[in-house]
């Protein structure tokens, strides 16, 4: 057999497979895509703005060291080895069995490392996660099937796919779902934390940096686990105060015609899975929206808040997220219009 | 000392389909498991190639999220549970009673019904395909979701299915190899002198024993749970879904080592018959099988270090995970000391043996980063981890795989393989191995789960993800090289002879292929090496 003919075909069948594989991704690139999940700015562990994060990035950098350190001398005598040896007589190779005293060196040396590294890791751990003393926001958070809620327990405050924190406070979080098995993460605010069926987990993090950090379910949790994101926002201790205030308010009553025949489509059709505060409607199966026009995203953090969004949600979630749990209500344009008008006054 | 040569009985060698299906000869049955596999192993990388195709940018829609949860739930099961475990067994059944002089395997029908569970194993978990999904929750299938009360399909039942015949054929085969191992031997063979082939097969072997049971009682509470209505892992009924995680990782920690430890013994048969001197440090290397082999049953809780558990529990179990660095370590510097002064042949068998050490410093350093808890709790189910299990089992099991075919195809066939294709096709395979999974190191770096069926644009992800689909399809295109090989050399390699490498243990003292019995008289050795032992010409 001919290799060099059989590479070509073989290649070219292997190129056309992949040139075809591609090109989804190809004719994609670059366009405008509106009821795409949103992005966040790049959500690297390489980017810390907590303690937490910062505390783990030194460590990362420190083992990241010694590993790169250890692979280049590692491959350097693997390539010097091969180079150096090969293609010689047969008569002219060592016949030797070993060498105790090097292999108690390679084995000992490695041990000391690890030894060293062991230490620097029980000591960060410790660090980050120290339990919260003195002044702190408690913040439950509780993972669905695909969306996070977040309830200030003492604020009493219950909200959705937007943590909003004050600076540099420590933030006192108690994980838990009520389905399956969830995990919590900000890479570049804190390690992830799996929220687990009857477990309360408990983590704490402060921000020390005004912005958004983009977060994304971690464990396997189902169909739309891909879909499944929040991010925390971290503002100024005024401005947190202010929205703190606002969202302990309860809805506004609707003012026009379109918000307040949307209020009673939203009673009529909602209320058996959302709460919106001050009315009857107190279903506790999806997000709490009585200050949704708050939020920058809808449908469990992917889809940004406008009105043609909405609308897309509310007439057909499964087109816009398959097996979401909310269900297609079967509204009318004009109910839809509706709902997206009064939902736009729930600020 | 010579006897009287007893007379063999006459034995005539059955042809056709029904000597394949009826056969209990080790070395029939290594063919078995090695055809069925290899078959398995394409279609979990067909299955690859499906996940690369969807992750090849964002917000692709070639799969729908579904069938992607299907695909790459099947493309890891398939890998680890019908190819890298079983793979290895089908070295071992070929070669292990041939390299300790034996005629066969302590248990021959038993052997028979290992290979046969293996492969309706592997028939029953891709029938879900056809029979209302495959399963759909990742490979480790953790409780709650993978309940009735969230999975209510039949896919998770027909894994649990799959899995309780395929670890049932493990265990089976693992007692086999053990007793083989330990009742026949050769004359003048000590245990301690057999080779690392078949002494890694054996300690592999005591994993297997002592692992499996637990993964089996897992799969079976599990289908008491989904089908019997017990609540052993559901919350309402007083159950805790984290004992699915510790009774799963109990078992399949020490089933990596199961995938990586024969790998090992190849690499350890290889470097020395190429670099035509002694192993380095025979019994360091094969003290340190043994502690890895038991500390791997100490370590299986770093794959849950953000469970919540106690800083205690996590702090034993990256000291723990550490600490197994240290054999591993030991390994490569004496394998490195196997090649120091050698006279080095780079034949194909080789080049992927040297390749497996590259590939598989790489994995360990990962992992030893992986065993920093402050990081782990950054990078765990990120594509971080995907490079380091890919680097692990593809660049060490699979490369220690290709390294055993080439190495060993001219005993089993008679002919050797092209080495011109041999080559090509391990430069190919390094280039697209690298290419695909290097990059995951970073886009978990920067953030990227694993599991997830898309990703939104403008995350800084889209092009590692791209790179990382080209790569996939180069290893493609070396995987086909391969297989053209092996087919076209069973009619036109060139003439192999007993021994073509110069080879050292007792395989390449009989013919190639062997006869049916093995060998007309079972040897008599005197230590390590035995055709190498006082015949300088041999190396």
């Amino acid at each position: 057999m001919n290799a060099r003919r059989l590479l070509i075909a073989t290649g070219l069948i292997v190129i056309v497979a992949l040139v075809i594989a591609v090109l989804p991704a190809m004719a994609q690139g670059g366009t405008d895509c509106p009821t795409c999940p949103v992005s966040f700015n790049t959500p690297s562990i390489l980017d810390p703005n907590s303690f937490a994060a910062t505390e783990t990035v030194t460590l990362f950098y420190v083992v990241l060291g010694i590993a790169a350190s250890i692979f280049v001398l590692v491959e350097a005598l693997l390539i010097i080895s091969v180079l150096r040896f090969r293609n010689r007589p047969a008569s002219e190779a060592i016949q030797i069995h070993g060498n105790t005293k090097l292999e108690i060196m390679w084995t000992a040396i490695p041990a000391l490392i690890l030894a060293v590294l062991l230490g620097f890791t029980l000591r960060s751990m410790a660090n980050i996660r120290a339990p919260v003393s003195g002044d702190a926001i408690k913040v439950k958070v509780t993972g669905h099937q695909w969306w996070w809620e977040f309830n200030y327990p003492d604020l009493k405050i219950t909200t959705a796919n937007q943590l909003v924190v004050p600076i540099g406070k420590k933030i006192d979080v108690e994980l838990t779902t009520v389905d399956v098995q969830h995990g919590f993460w900000v890479p570049q605010l804190f390690g992830k934390m799996d929220a687990v069926a009857g477990h309360t987990n408990h983590m704490n993090f402060s921000v020390n940096n005004i912005g958004e950090y983009g977060g994304q379910c971690t464990q396997m949790c189902g169909e739309e686990h891909a879909q499944m994101r929040f991010s925390v926002v971290t503002v100024s201790a005024a401005d947190f105060q202010k929205w703190a205030t606002d969202q302990q308010q309860p809805a506004p009553a609707p003012a026009g015609d379109a918000a307040t025949r949307g209020q009673k489509t939203v009673i009529e059709k909602c209320a058996a899975c959302h709460t919106i505060g001050g009315t009857t409607a107190v279903g506790k199966v999806g997000p709490n929206l009585t200050h949704v026009a708050s939020r920058d995203f809808i449908a469990g953090g992917i889809l940004k808040r406008t009105d043609d969004n909405l609308k897309l949600w509310i007439q057909n979630p499964q087109a816009v997220k398959v097996g979401a749990k909310m269900p297609n209500l079967g509204l009318d344009s004009q109910a839809i219009n509706d709902v997206v008008a009064y939902l736009g006054t729930l600020k | 000392m010579a006897v009287a040569a007893q007379p063999l009985p006459s034995h005539q060698e059955k042809g056709g389909l029904l000597s394949w299906i009826t056969t209990v000869d080790h070395k029939k049955i290594g063919l078995l498991y090695l055809y069925t596999t290899f078959f398995f192993f394409l279609v979990g990388g067909t299955e690859a190639l499906i996940v690369r195709t969807q992750l090849a940018w964002s917000n692709l829609k070639i799969v729908s999220p579904d069938l992607y949860n299907q695909i790459f739930t099947m493309h890891g099961t398939t890998m680890i549970f019908l190819v890298v475990v079983p793979i290895f067994a089908g070295f071992g059944n070929y070669f292990l009673p041939l390299m300790i002089g034996a005629r066969d395997m302590a248990f021959p029908k038993l052997n028979m019904l290992s290979y046969w569970l293996a492969f309706f194993g592997g028939v029953t978990l891709n029938l879900s395909f056809f029979l209302g999904g495959a399963p759909n929750a990742g490979w480790t299938s953790y409780a709650p979701l993978s309940t009735t009360a969230y999975s209510s399909g039949t896919g998770i039942d027909f894994w649990i299915l799959g899995l309780l015949m395929i670890g049932t054929s493990s265990t089976l085969g693992a007692i086999n190899f053990i007793v083989t191992t330990l009742t026949m031997r050769c004359p003048g063979m000590k245990l301690t002198e057999a080779p690392m082939f078949v002494w890694s097969m054996m300690i592999t072997s005591l994993m297997v024993l002592f692992s499996t049971p637990m993964i089996t009682v897992a799969l079976i509470v599990l289908l008491l749970d989904r089908n019997f209505g017990t609540q052993f892992f559901s919350v309402p009924g007083g159950g805790d879904p984290l004992l699915w995680q510790n009774l799963f990782w109990f078992y399949s920690h020490p089933a990596v080592y199961i995938m990586v430890l024969p790998a090992m013994g190849i690499v350890s048969e290889v470097l020395p018959v190429f670099s035509r001197k002694p192993l380095f440090g025979h019994a360091f290397i094969a003290w340190s099988s043994v502690f890895i082999a038991v500390l791997g049953f100490a370590v299986w809780a770093h794959h849950m270090f953000q469970v919540g558990s106690p800083l205690s529990v996590d702090t034993f179990f990256s000291a723990a995970s550490m600490v197994i660095a240290v054999p591993t370590g030991i390994k490569i510097f004496n394998w490195i000391g196997t090649l120091w002064g050698g006279a080095i042949r780079l034949t194909s068998a080789m080049l992927f043996a040297l390749g497996f050490i590259g590939m598989f410093v790489i994995g360990g350093l990962s992992g030893v980063m992986l065993a920093v808890v402050p990081v782990n709790w950054q990078v765990h189910d990120t594509y971080f981890v995907v490079a380091h299990l890919h680097y692990v089992l593809f660049g060490g099991s699979v490369f220690g795989f290709f390294a055993g075919f080439y190495y060993w195809y001219p005993k089993v066939i008679g002919r050797k393989m092209n080495e011109t294709l041999g080559k090509i096709h391990f430069w190919i395979q390094v280039v697209g191995f690298n290419l695909t999974f290097f990059g995951m190191h970073i886009v978990g770096l920067l953030g990227m789960p694993r599991r997830i069926y898309t990703y939104a644009s403008g995350q800084g992800w889209d092009t590692y993800n791209f790179i990382s689909t080209i790569g996939a399809f180069i290893i493609a295109l070396g995987v086909l090289l391969f297989v053209i090989n092996w087919f076209m050399s069973m009619k036109s390699g060139e003439a192999a002879g007993d021994n073509p490498w110069g080879g050292a243990t007792l395989e390449w003292a009989t013919s190639s292929p062997p006869p049916p019995h093995n060998f007309d008289k079972i040897p008599t050795v005197h230590g390590l090496n035995p055709l190498w032992e006082g015949d300088p010409h041999l190396k």
